[in-house]
């Protein structure tokens, strides 16, 4: 795991990605395939919905409901994957047809849906599920009806699947490099711990405070705090943050008490240009709602940041901005679910076939070079090497890349000495 | 309406009866015959939604008192299930993985070293099978003395409901260590050593369903032919007389307040069994609110509507979602409204009004026991 | 937790939570009233309350929106106009709801809770396909943000300020309107008996359009001024319902001096134990407080005397 925060990131970046650029297939850029299409009994030995010229996925996200405002990114960035790889010819000289279905934001119906795209449908893959809860709900069906799923949310671990790609990181991905680099630069030893109440914020400051407590010297946490979703008044908390003038605020706040916390926050009179907050649920999706104004200042830690650059991501913004529309943002897990199809389709053409077991057989290292967030890799345990960066919040709901780690960090859904 | 103007078989009507068959032979037979056994499944989850709105019609249609809160009931009967079936799949073996292998994943995960006190007896079945019946009776119970000793009734006491269901949800999702926290209790496996996950199994599970339904079914009939269903009636519509008689009232507004909670528990336990996962979100104040939907579709009156008013509206559901999900939303709600401005009565009260009288026209007309003064009864009833 | 402090500075923070307590009082009492006097004026039970909120919510943001292009110089003013606004708008709103829903069921007030729990499920998804299913968020002037610096380490939030001044504004208002007008008079003459209101000239069916036409016109006002401190989404209104409804039960239905003192305790006890305890477990035991207390007096802590 590096832990070197001086390297100079964004040259490193640049680098490497136009190296790859060199290679990369974006859409549009190379003419339509025109090599013959191998024949459909023998890429589709186990009944998938292939035809000689299409073959059917399925996406599963939530269009009704709470989840509807997070995931929605999700589906577009989908659908652009699709439509590009579609534009090159398809995979293995196949068009992708896509049945989108809606989870609503409720866990038994997800599983349900998941069901009908691998029962009725025979989708070759999925890509879908945003929640920890969708996914844990969705899981046993992928794993009783032989399904793949590509799940695009950063989460908090402690899962591995033959049946599931996760192209979002697992916790360790996300806070480790962070709160070094916080550790480092800002000379931080006390922390505010912060989360909405449920899985993903308890599991992530739980290894926060390990590593906080274990491998960082002389660095304590000074409080810890949990909040029903939806919460939206925080006023007693930051008195608390007042009374214990913690070096960094480390905030898992999701949905819509995000915006009341900093709001409130700025309120206040806590200046983050002087407090420094470090938050892993903030992406440019969610500044949208919280308003730059009041959150310029603080530090995200994700994968991707729409502000990269670096050619991939140009072009991926670009045909994003085409295909949605001028004012869409692009946050991480939006980045992430892109990375599925691709993935999904490289995977496929490596292992020559549709067959479930053979894809989930291929995926380790299978790569992505035209990634927006730069080269990423699948990991044998079905995560994604990729890198952590830091971006600070700007006023215009961009981020501004502070820090990258200089190698790609490796996935690691059971951490030892985190438990 | 009035059972005792029809022939009557037992403690049923005939045409309570004639209902309860075509009831019977559309689910143990129709639908088996026609669905796969992934539609079937589905169609086995609707169904223990039915014994919640079977239970509404008998505490809200007969007597009276609208629970906002029936998801509580649901929800504790599915998680002692789904307590059972987490202990059974974390054996030793399957969780050798974990630091300390043998208690439920979500628990290692949260440094749990060992199993809750109120865990350990989920061990065995028996008393899961009690517990499943026992907890959400004794908390209706507890729930509905305090309240109704008080006399607390109508809209204060749906927005109580209410706030015990969204209390006990804040307080499932934040004691993850103990519950499963919003994931819920996943990833059930078998009973006793039977794999639930499996086509053959489902479709048994479907039948046990259904034969419990009708049990469920034939018991409110009992109960509301009986005094006691007479007397709840009564209280429905004029509390005060009814005390006046003598009767303690409350005594019947707290049994029919846990006589649904029970209907309820034993919905949520075959939920579990037949999902594989029980999760908070069933629990809380949305899904309660839908639960009461399914009733007042069916009729609030009607027994046998609600059945047909859950399957009805779950059915609209899946389908509405899956071809145009933007829209869902907008049927239910207009659902909603249509139900209590237009039909009050709901489907029961559509058949009453519109197709019984043709019938027994029809049935008239064959020249069988021509008894026009007969009073239409029905078998939606 | 406070070993290392010096007096002044635990008084600051005592001085600061309280006001803490006093924002989460105004916020609580803000979004009661509407509702307080749709309820317990009108027995009527609206579950799309939050919704009519949302709404002023919207209002604000599309307010701010245009000031920023057409009117950028009186920007600093716009939330007074926005506020105007949201009153129209629910208010109308309320009282196209109450001509085509409400007045068929004044006789069956479990089924408005019914109807109106339909009408939120049909307004939410109206403004996720009107506004889109994003959260949106509401630049305010600059003159309402950050906080004032009374001493060296107490500080109070401008906001804050705003929210107070205005529920007590509104709470002013519609105490003078309900025991001073000529509505407010043919209001609590309805309430009390329907009958002889009407037989004495009251026009029953225009005071029940417009006591929930301002019932809702409140909450759009509240609506507006939560943009100041929480988020505006298609869902955000399903928040507030229950913890609104807790609050004007526990007052008593029909009083409005119950309601301000529900508010208040509710609201105190919340902000105290959440600074001793996490946000979570606050919350569960300030609900359960309520509901045990509601309990052993069912009809709230202030009420008229009626026997059933």
């Amino acid at each position: 795991m590096p832990k070197d925060p001086t390297s100079g990131p964004v040259d490193q970046t640049r680098r490497r990605l136009l190296m790859g650029a060199a290679a990369l297939p974006l859409a549009g850029l190379l003419p339509k395939s025109v090599l013959a299409a191998p024949a459909t009994a023998a890429v589709n030995t186990t009944g998938l919905a292939v035809t000689d010229t299409e073959v059917t996925v399925g996406i599963l996200h939530s269009v009704t409901g709470t989840m509807a405002i997070s995931e929605t990114g999700s589906v577009q960035a989908e659908k652009l994957a699709i439509e590009q790889i579609n534009a090159m010819g398809g995979v293995l000289g196949r068009k992708i047809k896509f049945i989108q279905e809606d989870g609503a934001s409720d866990w038994p119906t997800f599983a349900e849906k998941a069901k009908k795209l691998l029962v009725n449908d025979k989708c070759a893959s999925v890509f879908g599920c945003w929640t920890s809860a969708s996914r844990k709900a969705v899981l046993p069906v992928f794993e009783q009806y032989n399904g793949m799923l590509y799940y695009p949310t950063f989460y908090e671990g402690l899962e591995q699947s033959k049946n599931v790609i996760y192209t979002g990181q697992e916790a360790t991905q996300q806070i480790i490099a962070g709160l070094d680099w916080v550790n480092k630069t800002k000379n931080a030893k006390t922390f505010y711990l912060l989360g909405s109440d449920y899985i993903w914020p308890r599991t992530s400051n739980k290894i926060a405070r390990k590593h906080i407590e274990k491998y960082l010297k002389g660095c304590k946490v000074v409080g810890e705090e949990y909040f029903p979703l939806g919460h939206t008044q925080f006023n007693s908390v930051i008195n608390k943050i007042k009374l214990t003038k913690p070096d960094v605020i480390y905030a898992i706040i999701v949905g819509g008490s995000n915006v009341a916390f900093y709001k409130q926050l700025k309120a206040a009179g806590i200046d983050l240009s002087k407090q420094t907050l470090l938050t892993i649920s903030v992406t440019e999706d969610e500044i949208d709602g919280i308003g730059g104004e009041n959150i310029a200042g603080a530090f995200a830690c994700m994968k991707y940041f729409q502000s990269l650059d670096n050619a991939n991501n140009k072009a991926f913004v670009a045909a994003f901005k085409k295909m949605w529309g001028d004012k869409t943002v692009i946050g991480d897990v939006t980045q992430a679910a892109y990375l599925g199809p691709w993935l999904w389709k490289a995977t496929v053409e490596k292992a020559g076939s549709f067959d479930i077991d053979k894809v989930a057989a291929a995926s380790p290292d299978v790569e992505f070079k035209g990634a927006p967030e730069g080269y990423v890799k699948i990991h044998p345990n079905h995560h994604l090497w990729s890198k952590t960066r830091v971006g600070k919040a700007k006023l215009d709901g961009q981020f501004e890349l502070i820090y990258e780690t200089a190698d790609l960090v490796e996935p690691d859904p059971f951490p030892k000495g985190y438990q | 309406m009035n059972p005792e103007t029809t022939p009557r078989t037992g403690f049923l009507t005939r045409s309570q009866l004639v209902g309860i068959a075509l009831l019977a032979l559309l689910i143990v037979v129709l639908l088996p015959l026609t669905l796969d056994i992934f539609r079937l499944n589905l169609v086995g989850k609707y169904l223990t939604y039915a014994f919640v709105a079977i239970g509404l019609v008998m505490c809200w249609g007969y007597g009276g008192i609208l629970s906002l809160g029936q998801g509580i009931f649901f929800g504790l009967g599915g998680y002692c299930m789904a307590m059972f079936l987490k202990l059974e799949a974390s054996s030793v073996e399957n969780t050798k993985i974990q630091s300390t292998p043998g208690i439920p994943d979500f628990m290692d995960w949260n440094q749990l070293t060992a199993l809750p006190w109120f865990w350990k007896p989920f061990a065995s079945f028996p008393f899961t099978l009690v517990a499943v019946i026992l907890v959400p009776t004794l908390f209706a119970f507890i729930i509905g003395t305090a309240m109704f000793r008080r006399r607390v009734g109508g809209v204060y006491f749906g927005i109580i409901t209410q706030a015990i269901a969204a209390i006990l949800t804040i307080l499932i999702i934040g004691q993850q260590g103990y519950t499963g926290g919003i994931n819920g209790i996943t990833d059930l496996r078998t009973l006793h050593g039977w794999d639930i996950r499996t086509d053959h199994a489902k479709f048994i599970l479907y039948f046990v369903n259904a034969a419990l339904l009708f049990g469920v079914i034939g018991l409110c009939f009992l109960v509301r032919q009986s005094k006691l269903g007479r007397i709840l009636v009564a209280m429905r519509d004029k509390e005060d007389r009814v005390r006046f008689s003598g009767y303690d009232v409350a005594s019947f507004k707290i049994f029919v307040f846990a006589f649904a909670a029970a209907l309820s528990a034993i919905g949520g336990a075959m939920f579990t069994l037949q999902v594989g996962f029980m999760s908070p979100s069933f629990v809380g104040i949305v899904p309660s609110v839908e639960m009461v939907i399914y009733t007042a579709v069916g009729g609030r009156l009607s027994i046998l509507g609600a059945v047909y008013g859950t399957l009805l509206v779950n059915f609209a559901k899946t389908t509405f979602s899956e071809s145009f999900p933007e829209l869902w939303l907008l049927g239910l709600g207009g659902l909603f409204i249509a139900v209590v401005l237009a039909f009050p009565a709901g489907l029961a009260g559509i058949y009453d009004s519109h197709i019984a009288p043709r019938l027994a026209k029809w049935f008239s007309r064959k020249g069988r026991t021509p008894t026009p003064a007969m009073p239409v009864s029905t078998p939606a009833e | 937790m406070f070993d290392s402090y010096s007096i002044s500075e635990l008084g600051s923070i005592f001085v600061m939570q309280g006001f803490a307590g006093l924002i989460l009082f105004s916020v609580y009492l803000l979004m009661a009233l509407g509702l307080a006097i749709i309820f317990g004026q009108m027995g009527v039970i609206n579950m799309a309350h939050g919704e009519f909120m949302i709404l002023g919510a919207y209002v604000t943001y599309f307010t701010s929106q245009a000031f920023q292009h057409f009117l950028p110089a009186l920007f600093p003013a716009y939330f007074f106009v926005a506020m105007a606004l949201a009153f129209v708008a629910s208010g109308t709103l309320g009282m196209i709801v109450e001509w085509g829903l409400i007045r068929h069921l004044y006789k069956r007030p479990l089924d408005t809770l019914l109807a109106t729990w339909g009408l939120s499920l049909i307004l939410q998804q109206v403004y996720r396909s009107v506004f889109g299913p994003r959260e949106v968020g509401v630049e305010l002037p600059a003159w309402m943000m950050g906080s004032l610096k009374l001493t060296d380490t107490i500080e109070v939030q401008i906001n804050g300020l705003f929210v107070m001044t205005l529920t007590v504004i509104i709470t002013a208002v519609v105490a003078v309107m309900m025991f001073r007008s000529r509505w407010g008079m043919q209001v609590r003459a309805v309430v009390l008996n329907r009958m002889m209101a009407s037989a004495v000239g009251i026009n029953t069916e225009r005071v029940d359009r417009l006591t929930f036409g301002i019932g809702c016109g409140i909450a759009g006002v509240a609506g507006s001024a939560f943009t100041m401190i929480g988020s505006t989404g298609p869902t955000a209104g399903q928040l507030y319902i229950v913890d609104t409804f807790l609050v004007v039960v526990f007052g008593g239905a029909q009083s409005l001096i119950g309601t301000i003192l529900s508010a208040l305790s509710i609201s105190q006890t919340q902000s105290t134990l959440e600074f001793f305890l996490s946000g979570s477990i606050a919350k569960v035991i300030t609900l359960l407080g309520v509901v045990g207390i509601l309990m052993l007096r069912p009809q709230g802590l202030f009420t008229l005397k009626v026997r059933r």
